[in-house]
């Protein structure tokens, strides 16, 4: 769909590393060169009229980010450089002031390092201690699970809404829902759920929710933290600085800001944000269900043709979202990456930041795919084409 | 020597390495070395008597690049003193850096000769020498 306005997508390269980062359409790159050409003035200082039309265009912004996730309050709503910077911010501006010792954060082994580190950082400055919700044969979080890991010592769980090897969806809700009887806390890493599906962070009761601008169209280095406005209230900084105090003087006596300009110090990535609102703007016309439901075909399809090579191991036959995870026999994920690159296929080998993974799956690295709304079973086909002949891959790949 | 000969013996080497052993021997120095920016993962044990190296293996996990530089460093240094091994990787680092280095003494390691063209696997070339350049240094 719509592969008419990414422009680089006019060079002819298959583009199937989405879960790293999306590719950007014309209206998101214009409107960034826009604030640069014709309005860029900081925001929030000054007393002239381009001040004030970036002001207009970054509070539009996060009206924008509001009503996409369908937050209660504009407030709830503070810019970030992305999903990494957003946890470290839930992370150390709220739960290291909330957490004791021998309380429990509860995660899974298939989360991304952004979701695991910060976390592991706390458990050795306070001793919180990090536990996992045991994940099932087809590497998925059940409420099963869930209600197996909790003990009365948990106090938060905190689970991309979907993992960025396996793809997996998890039930937020119903998770959620059960935290909430328990009095735990819900965090949602949205880097790869976000991008791909309707999220309304009411219905489902989130916490707090992280989620980044470059993989949903939007640019690189801005993001979302979104949490409920009585948590928000008392989080603390992690930045100091301009921007976001009321008054200070040199007494060391501070007054900061409402929210949610106290959460953010320093001048924003100010280009960032407004092209993350025209990128929302650019999927919300698209439509999120139709979207999801794109890319759940077009996996469909894959796997599908995928299945049928015999020298080709799927990781995930079980997936909700685009992406695909899988192995040649004997041959090196990197190895089959490079070969593929050949023919200008952009796909990903590695673990994918998720390290702690591999205990689980039994594999050290994998091929990634990641489908966003413009690839095509054109696209599909092509990949196919390439990796059916195993000979074909050991000559080439050199 | 052509394309096709060099890519038999780089997958040679790759398919069946020399000297790929699991775990750590008794006598051995070892050196983990691994590419930030990809998943190659090597480790190098390396025995050395009398200032000579008596004995090399390997194991981990990397691409075909790295697995067969490993494997053809290591027919190559075996039995090399210190100092001729330094030597040998001094060439062969100029020769994966497009430089003017000395053809005659690395032997088939002359099938990564044009791999200065392919940034991302110039890496993935080196990467068993740097592990093992770690470990003779310090015998100077
Ligand atoms: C599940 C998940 N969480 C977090 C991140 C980190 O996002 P960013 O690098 O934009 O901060 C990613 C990105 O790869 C991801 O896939």
């Amino acid at each position: 769909m719509n592969r008419s306005d990414f422009p680089l997508l006019k060079t002819g390269v298959i583009y199937l590393d989405n879960g790293a980062t999306t590719l950007k359409p014309q209206c998101v790159i214009d409107k960034i060169t826009e604030y640069y050409q014709e309005y860029s003035a900081n925001a929030h200082r000054g007393d002239y009229d381009l001040s004030f039309k970036v002001d207009e265009a970054y509070e539009g912004a996060r009206e924008i980010v509001r009503k996409f996730i369908n937050a209660r309050y504009k407030e709830e709503i503070i810019f970030t450089s992305g999903t990494t910077d957003s946890l470290n911010m839930i992370v150390f501006g709220f739960f290291k002031r909330f957490l004791e010792s021998g309380d429990e954060v509860l995660i899974t082994k298939s989360e991304h390092a952004s979701n695991v580190i910060p976390w592991f950082m706390l458990e050795r400055e306070l001793g919180a201690k990090v536990k996992y919700i045991e994940l099932d044969d087809n590497h998925y979080v059940t409420m099963e699970n869930v209600s197996k890991a909790i003990t009365p010592n948990t106090k938060v769980i905190s689970l991309a809404g979907i993992t960025n090897v396996i793809g997996d969806e998890r039930p937020i809700k119903e998770i959620t829902e059960y935290a909430h009887e328990r009095n735990i806390f819900v965090v949602v890493d949205g880097a790869q759920s976000v991008p791909h599906r309707d999220t309304d962070v009411q219905d489902l009761d989130i916490d707090f929710l992280a989620l980044s601008g470059h993989k949903m169209c939007g640019p690189t280095g801005v993001g979302v933290l979104y949490g409920k406005k009585e948590l928000l209230e008392s989080m603390v900084p992690v930045r100091y600085g301009g921007g976001m105090n009321e008054s200070f003087d040199s007494a060391n006596e501070v007054y900061l800001k409402e929210l949610p300009a106290r959460l953010e110090a320093g001048t924003p990535n100010i280009a960032g944000v407004i092209g993350l609102g025209e990128a929302i703007k650019y999927l919300e016309a698209i439509g999120m269900d139709k979207i999801k439901e794109y890319e759940c075909d077009l996996r469909r399809y894959a796997i599908d043709k995928l299945i049928s090579i015999p020298h080709i191991d799927i990781i995930n036959l079980e997936a909700d979202g685009g992406i695909i995870s899988f192995n040649v026999d004997d041959i090196f994920s990197q190895d089959v990456a490079y070969y593929l690159n050949k023919y200008h296929v952009c796909v990903r080998a590695g673990n994918h930041c998720a390290k702690i993974l591999k205990g689980e799956v039994g594999v050290t690295s994998t091929i990634r795919m990641s489908l966003y709304f413009y690839n095509t079973k054109e696209e599909i086909d092509y990949v196919i084409d390439l990796l059916k002949d195993k000979e074909r891959i050991l000559k080439e790949m050199i | 020597m052509d394309e096709e000969t060099k890519r038999e013996i780089i997958l040679e080497n790759y398919m069946h390495p020399d000297n790929r052993r699991d775990g750590d021997q008794e006598g051995y120095l070892k050196e983990n070395t691994n590419n930030e920016s990809c998943i190659d993962n090597l480790n190098i044990y390396v025995k050395i008597n009398n200032n000579t190296i008596e004995d090399i293996y390997f194991n981990g996990e990397a691409c075909a690049i790295s697995t067969s530089s490993v494997s053809i460093m290591i027919h190559n240094l075996i039995g090399k003193t210190i100092k001729e091994a330094l030597d040998y990787i001094d060439n062969f680092e100029k020769m994966i850096e497009g430089k003017e280095y000395d053809e005659s003494i690395l032997n088939d390691a002359i099938v990564y000769n044009e791999i200065h063209k392919q940034n991302n696997r110039k890496n993935c070339a080196y990467l068993p020498y740097r592990g093992i350049k770690k470990i003779l240094e310090k015998y100077l």
